[in-house]
């Protein structure tokens, strides 16, 4: 999802925990960068007398790799995105957590119990969920901004002052909504028009910046941008006068959860931790930092009010499905790798 | 770097002669583990088939090579045609490093030069000023000058106010604010080569030139620049090789709309693409093209001293 800091990020590791003497045992993360308040992770350490160690990535496919090429052993649970929890799954990489191994497990809301990148929880739980859209700069276009129009055919204000993520996920599943066709569809003049729509939209763009994404808004350098919500509530909060988008054509739904690698070395820890995270208390205090959501039962008497009224986890009425990001075939994956190339060349 | 080697090695004593292959063993691991082993891993990798989603299988294929010089359309079963999208790509990051260096060489060559001239006790100060911004973590300072150079930051806001221009001029996502990313990010490899070829030239050969008539062009030209030209040729690989692969100022300051080598590496490997052969081969396409580069580098470099011995 988001790209901060790329490579110095992955070196980052922090090492919590100053009662080494009381510990017992040690706890090894695999996280995204800024997205784990540090008193949270201090509370854990105590409360259970663990070492916590947290290391940091800045995509989902950074993640992968860095586990493919020899990191599984080395860590106990990992924060994926939906698409990226089917993906690791299908790869043999999760451990299978058995019934009743988790006392928190019934918090989880209904909605989230049973989704379809991890029929039954069997080895995730959630962390926090979202959507990506895009956030438009008021000063600059006031307008109607609940199309997906805003940014492959924008209006004369926009054109060429729009950001896009940088990530081909985020950009093709945007894309496939504005056509109205399936993603990963395997239909050949579906992949024609959506490698034309790319090659004839990117004259309006400025740049592709996933870390930057909120900056870019904050500082001007673009009026309009593909965003997480979460970063387009922050980017309000710092003074860009911006308003988040829910196109009637659709948005793309996102949610990150905390997966027990296979080969934990810490297992026994890394199910207290994902136990404290299912604690209302405990995931309130991610949601309040992050400003995404999340999906337990009970936070509302924990979260910050702003929250509730919050516009980026409010969509209106005529807004069009959130969708999850879909996991293709490879065959159609190497074309949109060659649509990708096609749009960056 | 290649200067170094190129100079030295004339005169070598036997004193260690005994323990030469235990003094020996730290140099020799260094380049085996270090040096060898990933290139070889590398070239190894190149070769084999991609595993869906990043890693290979252990079968030979020459896909890798076929994707990036052969053209198969979007489904990849249209007939062969060349690729110009790599050549593109690869030309793309010869130009914007070449032009980087251009800057450099333009800008780092007077720097040197003065530094050079200095009374001798002066001259680490300067060489000391010059290095201490790259104390600094190379991102920290290539997001800096994105916040310098944006249309409204305080570069534009400066040339606002005293009236040279009446919009801003918009540098940032463009190709020059690349080269000039590039240009900052690399200058102190320009200008320590060429500082110390500089250091050591004998400017009574200058001196004697100006008596025998030369201009000041001339004796710069003729006299000056062939001594030092070591340096130089040093400095311009120094800041060309590394721009060719760099991906942190094409993204921050050029937007990344385009890709350049280092950044389409880096897709196979940490995007979606997951193709770690195709990587590895592109890799390998550079580093030949670099070691071409250099190769061609110490020819020339051994024909000027046979010409002088």
């Amino acid at each position: 999802m988001k790209n901060l800091m790329k490579g110095s990020a992955a070196a980052l590791a922090l090492t919590i925990g100053a009662n080494a003497a009381l510990a017992e045992g040690d706890l090894v993360i695999y996280h995204w960068f800024e997205y784990m308040p540090q008193e949270l992770l201090d509370k854990f350490a105590e409360e259970h007398g663990v070492n916590v160690t947290l290391d940091t990535y800045d995509s989902n496919e950074a993640m992968l790799a860095s586990l493919k090429a020899g990191a599984l052993g080395t860590y106990d649970v990992a924060v994926p995105g939906d698409y990226m929890v089917s993906i690791m799954g299908g790869e043999g990489m999760l451990d299978t957590i058995a019934d009743g191994e988790l006392k928190n497990k019934g918090n989880i809301k209904a909605e989230w119990a049973d989704p379809s990148f991890d029929p039954g929880r069997q080895s995730s739980i959630p962390y926090q969920w979202g959507s990506t859209s895009f956030a438009v700069n008021r000063d600059v276009y006031q307008g109607d901004i609940n199309t997906t129009d805003i940014l492959f055919t924008p209006p004369a204000e926009l054109a060429g002052k729009i950001n896009m993520l940088d990530g081909q996920g985020e950009v093709i599943a945007m894309a496939s909504l504005h056509l109205g066709i399936p993603q990963c569809s395997s239909d050949r003049e579906q992949l024609k028009a959506l490698n034309a729509l790319l090659q004839d939209a990117k004259q309006h763009w400025v740049s592709f910046n996933s870390d930057t994404a909120k900056e870019v808004l904050v500082s001007g350098d673009a009026a309009a941008g593909q965003i997480y919500d979460g970063f387009s509530a922050k980017a309000r909060e710092e003074g860009a006068n911006v308003e988040y988008a829910f196109p009637t054509q659709g948005y793309v739904a996102w949610m990150d959860n905390v997966v027990l690698l296979k080969d934990a070395p810490n297992r026994e820890n890394a199910l207290k931790f994902m136990d404290f995270l299912l604690e209302p208390e405990n995931i309130a205090a991610v949601t309040n930092f992050a400003r995404y959501n999340a999906g337990v039962d009970g936070v509302e008497e924990f979260l910050d009010p702003s929250l509730a009224t919050q516009p980026e986890n409010n969509p209106h009425a005529d807004a069009g499905p959130g969708v999850f990001i879909e996991v293709c075939t490879e065959e159609v994956q190497a074309v949109y790798d060659q649509i990708w190339t096609n749009l960056k060349k | 770097m290649a200067a170094g080697a190129a100079s030295g090695g004339s005169a070598t004593t036997d004193t260690y002669k005994e323990a030469r292959t235990w003094l020996l063993l730290p140099a020799w691991v260094t380049l085996t583990i270090l040096t060898l082993a990933p290139v070889g891993m590398m070239l190894i990798y190149s070769f084999l088939t991609k595993e869906f989603r990043g890693g290979v299988i252990w079968e030979f294929s020459l896909a890798a090579y076929d994707q990036f010089f052969f053209d198969r359309g979007l489904f990849g079963d249209d007939p062969a045609k060349i690729e110009w999208t790599y050549i593109l790509i690869f030309w793309r990051s010869i130009w914007q490093a070449g032009a980087a260096t251009i800057l450099s060489l333009v800008i780092g060559f007077p720097t040197a030069y003065f530094i050079a001239t200095r009374p001798e006790s002066q001259r680490p100060i300067w060489v000391f000023l010059i290095t201490i911004p790259y104390w600094v973590n190379l991102l920290i300072r290539t997001v800096s000058m994105k916040f310098l150079l944006r249309d409204n930051g305080p570069f534009n806001d400066f040339l606002l106010s005293i009236g040279l221009i009446d919009s801003p001029i918009t540098i940032v996502n463009t190709n020059f604010a690349v080269q000039l990313g590039l240009f900052y990010s690399y200058l102190p490899f320009m200008v320590l080569p060429i500082y110390a070829a500089v250091e050591r030239y004998n400017f009574s050969l200058s001196e004697a030139a100006a008596d025998l008539y030369a201009t000041k062009w001339v004796a710069l030209r003729r006299i000056l620049l062939p001594a030092v030209k070591p340096g130089v040729i040093a400095g311009c690989i120094l800041v060309f090789v590394p721009s060719m692969g760099s991906f942190l100022a094409p993204d921050l300051l050029g937007g990344a709309k385009n890709f350049m080598i280092g950044s389409l590496i880096e897709e196979q490997f940490k995007g979606n693409a997951g193709n770690w052969p195709f990587g590895a081969a592109a890799s390998m396409i550079l580093l030949t093209m670099v070691l071409i580069l250099l190769m061609a580098y110490a020819r020339q470099q051994a024909k000027a001293e046979n010409a002088e011995g």
